[in-house]
């Protein structure tokens, strides 16, 4: 056949309804296979943990792991208590949400009703360039720049110790709190405040009693996104709050968190397949765990303060 | 005074105790990243030179660098950008222009939600055991990168998202009755126009995915490379290589992990100069960011 008429016929044939139709629908089913993705990444680590963590409780039980007030998996003989892991995980976590909460709430609502137009815009992103600072920088300042600042205050406060690691994790934290409750309490209508004004309120009865809590729905959003980013921070803890699993309290002293010991085992080199290994998948496990129970019930508190208008 | 004006005037200065209460608040803040940046400037400024960056790591203070350290992160920058990229924008599409309303779109939703709140180890654990150990990809390059696109792929989904319903609906009804296909309106009218949006939110995303140590070090990456991946360019036919994928690496963060986790308090130099090549390149990105984001939005009124 001659070429030319080839040519005419094949670009007949891609100009064709035919061949769009099944061009278009090859596009959204490659479309929607991306989007469903998300979800074959969820069960991948849904599984991961699962499976691991299985082979791990079908050789420690259960009720040790949560009792057992001792964590040396890699100690003879091991001890698998997972409680000084959870309590130097929920301490980090509390000094961090006791700094952010306060410091990012009142900063919300100093930008939302407050600040001038122009300083907000200008505020916003400089604060926001606080969470683009690497974690393990944070963990670097916490270490070699507020613990030594600490001791000058405490003066027997150890070089690793959880208070100086939540510290920094909670200024970290700060920028996730106000940025997201700052936009709640703008999306708040104006006329709610002129309500307010119009019954002799000032601004700031008008921030805390009418314009907070029509915002709360957003506002527990952002609490429960700083709770998340504080269970889960990694390096700030493995770096400045010490490596040792230890039970207490008291944030004066040094803890492993759970992270931070997921970090110990992986940078030494456990055999695939060993107590070790299947350990930090259990602890992941409970990692992952805990922040689903705060993100479930922070969905149901959403829930129950959204307020529309 | 009467009792009004007694009441006016206390109002007024409860407003201006809180004006005071929230600037103090917001410089809190403000003077810590001052303070970490400063601090890494005396510390580190002055280790910074041409050896830092061409040296491996090395035992001894004074002579070890970040070479292997930021190729490492180039590249595995790389893979995350080429495959969360991609699949990312295409699930914002779908979501946003293709996807019916029913209980699966929901979910993928819920889902995605979800996954911006994981913590980054978590990624690591399931990087770990599903793609070191069961895929059989190594703890490579070519796993590191995958590990921190799973990462950041909820942030391009949603800065996708987000760009797309900026565009006003007219563009897309206006595109249809001329008779074009969805898939034309997407490709010729709604990418070019959420072009910004969606480079900020990537952007943002890898300026994340370069600071972040914990899933890297939980699959394996190593804290100590003393050479460089094979080239990606050879100089004999195909003259391109893909070995590089499977080399184990180490990566800037990790780098410095390392010089601060050592007693030896020589090798804090050598972390503050690291930090500080790290905090320059995330801060020239966001900075990158927000300036695209104010011109986008100075140039486009629909």
């Amino acid at each position: 056949m001659d070429p030319a008429i080839e040519r005419t016929k094949l670009s007949e044939f891609w100009d064709s309804e035919q061949f769009i139709r099944i061009k278009e629908r090859i596009i959204e089913s490659l479309l929607f296979l991306a989007a469903f993705f998300s979800i074959i990444i969820t069960l991948g680590i849904f599984g991961t943990l699962v499976y691991e963590s299985l082979t791990f409780f079908s050789r420690v039980s259960l009720i040790t792991f949560l009792t057992d007030t001792l964590w040396t998996p890699l100690f003879y003989p091991p001890r698998f208590g997972i409680l000084p892991l959870v309590t130097g995980t929920l301490v980090t976590t509390g000094i961090a949400l006791a700094i952010a909460l306060p410091i990012g709430s009142i900063v919300a609502i100093y930008l939302s009703e407050f600040a001038p137009r122009a300083v907000r815009e200008f505020l916003k992103p400089v604060l926001e360039l606080l969470s683009a600072v690497p974690t393990v920088v944070y963990g670097y300042f916490a270490l070699l720049f507020v613990a030594p600042l600490l001791q000058k205050f405490i003066p027997d406060l150890p070089t690793f110790s959880m208070l100086s690691a939540g510290i920094v994790m909670g200024i970290m934290i700060i920028p996730y709190v106000s940025s997201l409750s700052e936009d709640a309490m703008r999306a708040v209508p104006m006329s709610l405040r002129e309500s307010a004004y119009a019954l002799g309120a000032n601004r700031i009865i008008t921030a805390v009693k009418v314009v907070y809590p029509a915002a709360l729905s957003g506002i527990i959003a952002s609490y429960i996104l700083a709770v998340s980013r504080a269970l889960g921070e990694t390096m700030i803890v493995a770096i400045a709050a010490g490596m040792q699993p230890n039970l207490t309290l008291d944030p004066r002293e040094p803890a492993a968190t759970i992270t931070a010991f997921i970090v110990q085992v992986s940078l030494g080199d456990l055999p695939h397949g060993s107590i070790g290994y299947q350990s930090i998948f259990a602890a992941g496990l409970t990692l992952f765990l805990m922040t689903l129970i705060f993100n479930v019930v922070g969905f149901y508190l959403r829930k129950r303060y959204r307020e529309t208008y | 005074m009467s009792d009004f004006a007694k009441i006016i005037k206390k109002r007024k200065r409860e407003d201006l105790i809180f004006n005071i209460i929230g600037i103090s608040c917001t410089l809190v803040g403000i003077v810590t990243l001052g303070a970490l940046i400063v601090d890494l400037l005396i510390d580190g400024l002055p280790r910074l030179d041409w050896q830092f960056f061409t040296s491996y790591p090395s035992r001894f203070p004074d002579k070890a660098g970040i070479l292997s350290a930021w190729v490492g992160t180039l590249l595995v920058m790389l893979v995350t950008a080429v495959t969360a990229v991609p699949l990312g924008v295409a699930a914002g599409i779908y979501l946003e222009e293709y996807a019916p309303k029913n209980w699966l779109t929901s979910l993928i939703e819920i889902n995605i939600a979800n996954l911006a709140g994981v913590p980054s180890i978590i990624y690591g654990l399931m990087a770990l055991g599903l793609l070191v150990y069961q895929l059989h990809l190594g703890q490579s390059i070519l796993t590191g990168g995958i590990t921190l696109s799973f990462l950041i792929l909820p942030i391009v989904i949603v800065a996708t998202r987000e760009a797309l319903r900026t565009i006003p609906q007219g563009i897309r009804e206006a595109a249809l009755a001329l008779g074009s296909t969805n898939w034309q309106v997407v490709r010729y009218h709604l990418l070019p126009y959420s072009t910004g949006g969606i480079l900020t939110g990537v952007i943002i995303a890898l300026s994340r995915a370069i600071g972040e140590t914990a899933p890297l070090v939980t699959i394996g990456a190593l804290t100590f490379i003393a050479f460089l991946p094979p080239s990606p360019i050879q100089n004999q036919p195909p003259y391109v290589s893909f070995d590089w994928l499977w080399s184990p690496f180490s990566v800037l963060p990790i780098q410095m992990f390392n010089w601060v986790s050592r007693p030896d308090r020589e090798f804090a130099v050598n972390a503050a100069g690291a930090g500080l090549a790290l905090i320059t390149v995330t801060l020239t990105l966001n900075a990158a960011a927000i300036y695209i984001r104010y011109r986008m939005r100075k140039k486009i009124t629909w």
